[in-house]
């Protein structure tokens, strides 16, 4: 299970990943909320039969996964692994997702949309993630009718995604920015392009962790490579921006900026109690460390799968059973030890 | 000529339909307001001289203004103002019967209100096939004002042969 959040990416220093989505609906059903149970049947069949024998390398790897059968706990596993979207792991309808095999490829079907696309790669890579959706979205279109508009494009449930249907995003860690208080400015730049930028832990979009996702609002009346150049563009100059502030901060005063880092890697590696909250902000601490190179003896990939088992469902399923919020804080603090210490 | 008084110029008509049966009826202003009429959609008081005029023995005879239909999405049954109050369309359908009144919605969201991306295959060679037909009855129409009636007659053939597809 190489998943994307595992595997390094181009500018892994401050880009952790990066998602293209697509919205499709099929043209004779009814959108999601709308279906009665029947078309919703009739409706999955179809898409499944459209993908079945397909031998192209995107498609032939796919597994269905019926979600409303797995237990609560594997659904918010794949909801905090981004492969499935929290409305749909919730979702009462006769729904599912294929799934390919190392979770780049996730196709949610019958959740706001009949169809979503998903493909995530890691670090800097939105024009891989926008080809492999291109290609899939070329095999259903080929199988399936799809709902489309010589004016308005792909018709979608929310006239929010009409159009192209596209949603590109790319996940950023943006420490110095935060530290130094410019990620308001980007906040605002962003927000008069049409660009969104919110915060992914952590609740009412506070960054927890200091990690944002920048990502387009519009969808109609661009093409998709435009829509792709654009947050590209956007992100490459955050990117930047980070780098630079990154570098100013150490030369400031880098024995504080070890001097954080390392207090940090302390606590996180000798704990024998760790909160989520209080994770997420020593793993921002840590992930700096070995950015810039501070820290030499962990690797991003192993900081990256940590990041992922110390999140509440995910953690659960590595002990293999429901846990107490006590319990979780105790075995979170365990399984951080016992990666750190073997490598 | 006035109905009832046979002395004005009629200028207030009404139509009224009951069980298939059509009745109308046509008075001066004078004659209206005397027997109670407000102009149209107003309920009328004119038992006797109604069922007098026409001999149906039907009593309360009264025109029902129908208030306009809801516009209502043939598809899937969702109309204008469900969508007003949850922001979501119900089908394709409702785009094609209310795509005039998204427009300036869409303007507002997008700042566009038209599609510039990815078109599917399908949809592709249909709209290229029929910007070919446009373009070859162009030419015909160049071909015959030129007299050049053989080259007409094989145009001619080429759009048969795209149409026909």
């Amino acid at each position: 299970m190489a998943a994307w959040y595992i595997d390094k990416g181009p500018e892994s220093d401050v880009v952790i990943s990066s998602r293209v989505r697509l919205a499709r609906n099929l043209k004779n059903y009814p959108f999601p909320f709308r279906m009665d149970s029947e078309q919703q049947q009739l409706m999955l069949n179809e898409v499944k039969g459209a993908v079945s024998g397909n031998r192209s390398s995107l498609i032939k790897g796919l597994v269905f996964v019926d979600i409303q059968s797995l237990p609560a706990l594997d659904r918010q596993a794949m909801v905090e692994k981004h492969v499935i979207s929290p409305d749909l792991a919730q979702s009462k309808r006769t729904a599912g997702a294929l799934i390919s095999n190392d979770e780049k490829v996730s196709i949610m079907i019958n959740e706001e949309d009949h169809l979503r696309i998903q493909c995530m790669y890691p670090g800097m890579q939105v024009d891989s993630a926008w080809e492999a959706c291109n290609k899939i979205d070329t095999v259903f279109e080929q199988k399936l009718e799809y709902a489309f508009n010589n004016n308005y494009g792909y018709l979608t449930c929310c006239p929010t995604n009409l159009g192209t249907g596209i949603r590109v995003s790319v996940m950023l860690h943006l420490p110095a920015l935060v530290m130094t208080g410019y990620i308001r400015n980007i906040l605002e730049a962003c927000g008069k392009l049409g660009i969104a930028v919110r915060g992914i832990y952590g609740e009412n979009s506070e960054a927890s962790g200091n990690m944002f996702q920048v990502s387009n609002q519009v969808t109609l009346g661009l093409a998709e490579t435009e829509v792709i150049t654009n947050i590209r563009n956007i992100a490459s100059q955050i990117v930047e921006q980070e780098r630079t502030l990154r570098s100013e901060l150490y030369k400031q005063n880098s024995f504080r900026f070890e001097d954080k880092v390392f207090r940090s890697l302390g606590v996180f590696a000798n704990a024998r109690v760790l909160s989520s909250e209080e994770s997420l902000k020593l793993v921002s601490d840590i992930r700096l460390g070995i950015d810039m190179g501070l820290i030499k003896d962990i690797k991003i990939e192993t900081l990256n799968e940590i990041m992922l088992l110390i999140q509440p469902a995910n953690l659960q399923k590595a002990y293999g059973k429901p846990l107490g919020p006590e319990e979780r804080d105790i075995k979170r603090a365990e399984i951080v030890r016992s990666k750190l210490n073997n490598i | 000529m006035c109905q009832n008084c046979n002395n004005k110029v009629a200028s207030v008509h009404f139509t009224q339909i009951i069980n298939d049966n059509k009745v109308e009826m046509h008075l001066c202003e004078q004659c209206a307001k005397d027997k109670g009429h407000f102009g149209m959609g107003a309920p009328l008081s004119i038992n006797d001289f109604f069922t007098g005029l026409i001999g149906l023995g039907h009593s309360a005879p009264y025109i029902v203004s129908t208030p306009p239909q809801p516009v209502v999405c043939d598809k899937c049954g969702m109309s204008y103002e469900e969508f007003q109050k949850t922001g979501k369309m119900g089908c394709s359908n409702c785009y094609e019967i209310y795509g005039d009144k998204l427009k300036p919605m869409l303007k507002r969201l997008h700042g566009n209100a038209e599609h510039h991306g990815k078109v599917p295959a399908v949809v592709q060679k249909a709209l290229s096939a029929s910007k070919k037909v446009d373009k070859l009855k162009e030419e015909l129409k160049a071909a015959i004002q030129n007299e050049e009636y053989e080259k007409a007659a094989e145009i001619r053939d080429k759009i048969r042969n795209i149409e026909s597809v």
